[in-house]
């Protein structure tokens, strides 16, 4: 049971509370998955205050990094939503930086995956269609309807596609909180099991060890992989909101 | 496999205490469902995230954003302003060269002009001596040959005479007697025909 214990991919995941806390009946406590998101939010403002606070002219490699991330989301955002869209910058910023860090939070060793839990994509992934709702009906009153009525559609057609529209619409939350989660889920518990089969097959003697190698050789590479998937995902995750912003900003396509 | 015996254990007990206890369903629920699904874990997730999550972007509005888009729209500006300006001192040394080229044609044909107009002089005058010479040395040429031709008479009227001499002188010698001044001019002058 102890070998198992070792190699249990699932371990990663699990959630216990620092500071125990309990408000209207409501666990809060301070967990380990709220000690990283702490962590992530301190990392992310510390680079970015830091890296920027000599506010050179030319800059240096860190402000490059901050600078280069700034232009990247903004430059992803305008070209998508246009230049009203640019009021949702801090917005999609934040969220880009926050995925990011906490992606690559996650890819050190026993470190929590922040993002490795639906509910945490969820939320953020409601953010962004609460955003979109919100806005559209204010800026656009019920003209914000007209998302689920495309242009030039025969009427005979009108409600099949009006009711994709809906499903599609409604399935975005879902979706993009999907796509992130079970990315960093999958890639976590793929790492494990690789890494798990190194501990393992190298307690088999010398055999096991030289066997081992292939396992590890893996895990190197996975951890490649994850690190580029970490990046994806983050930038998937803000082009998917710049699109879906757009859609409040302009109703009617 | 290590599942089993925790979760045959723990269900039964949480399942009885119900509601009440939902706050320690945390640990207990850590061997029975996967951690992501885990309902219990929802709340505090959710409001460690809002907090998190809205002091970032907070931060990101309020102190990060306006210093990025600050340094690079100074930047930017900067950028501008050098071009502007590397462009006005273009467009001078432009019109620098511009004015030189042309200072240099004018130069040019100013030099071209003086040199024709040197040339010209120098010609005019070489020619002019060149006359001159030319007039003298045919008055020379003229006077000279004027010489030769009175010099040439005044010998071809001394040969008679000298003929005549010579004639009487070798009659003399050969006939030994004086000869007659008139019959030697007259035999001279038919031998000299």
């Amino acid at each position: 049971m102890a070998a198992a214990d070792k190699v249990d991919p699932i371990h990663q995941f699990q959630i216990h509370p620092i500071i125990p806390l309990h408000i209207g009946g409501y666990d809060v406590s301070f967990t380990n998955s709220a000690l990283f998101m702490v962590v992530t939010v301190l990392v992310a403002s510390a680079f970015l205050y830091m890296s920027t606070a000599s506010r050179a002219l030319i800059p240096g490699r860190l402000q490059s990094v901050s600078e280069m991330a700034y232009e990247f989301v903004g430059n992803m955002l305008r070209d998508a939503a246009g230049k009203q869209g640019m009021q949702f910058f801090p917005l999609v910023f934040s969220l880009f930086m926050f995925v990011l860090v906490a992606n690559l939070i996650g890819l050190f060793p026993y470190f929590f995956t922040v993002t490795s839990h639906i509910i945490v994509t969820f939320t953020l992934a409601a953010l962004v269609i609460g955003t979109v709702i919100v806005y559209g009906f204010a800026k656009h009153g019920l003209g914000f309807l007209k998302l689920f009525v495309p242009h030039g559609v025969p009427g005979y057609l009108l409600p099949l596609v009006v009711a994709i529209e809906v499903i599609s619409f409604v399935s975005r939350p879902v979706s993009l909180s999907v796509r992130l989660f079970a990315n960093m889920l999958a890639g976590h518990i793929t790492l494990k099991v690789f890494s798990g089969f190194v501990v393992s097959l190298s307690a088999l003697g010398a055999v096991g060890i030289a066997g081992s190698v292939l396992p590890l050789a893996m895990a190197v590479a996975l951890t490649a992989l994850e690190l580029l998937v970490a990046f994806l995902q983050a930038y998937v995750f803000a082009v998917l909101t710049c699109m879906y912003l757009n859609d409040a900003l302009h109703p009617s396509h | 496999m290590f599942v089993t015996s925790a979760y045959a254990q723990e269900t039964a007990p949480a399942a009885a205490e119900g509601d009440t206890h939902a706050g320690t369903a945390v640990p207990a629920a850590e061997h029975e469902t996967f951690p992501p699904f885990n309902a219990a874990t929802f709340p505090s997730q959710i409001l460690w995230l809002v907090i998190t999550f809205g002091l970032f972007y907070l931060f990101l509005k309020r102190v990060v954003m306006p210093r990025l888009g600050g340094i690079i729209d100074v930047r930017n500006d900067r950028i501008t302003q050098d071009l502007d300006h590397a462009a006005r001192l273009k467009g001078e040394a432009d019109a620098a060269v511009a004015a030189y080229e042309q200072e240099l044609a004018e130069a040019k044909a100013n030099a071209n002009k003086i040199g024709q107009q040197a040339n010209d002089a120098a010609k005019a005058e070489a020619e002019g001596t060149r006359k001159k010479l030319e007039a003298e040395l045919e008055k020379k040429l003229g006077e000279a040959e004027a010489s030769i031709a009175s010099i040439k008479a005044k010998a071809m009227k001394e040969v008679g005479t000298i003929a005549e001499d010579t004639t009487s002188a070798i009659v003399e010698a050969l006939v030994g007697g004086k000869a007659d001044k008139s019959e030697v001019a007259a035999a001279v002058k038919s031998a000299s025909r």
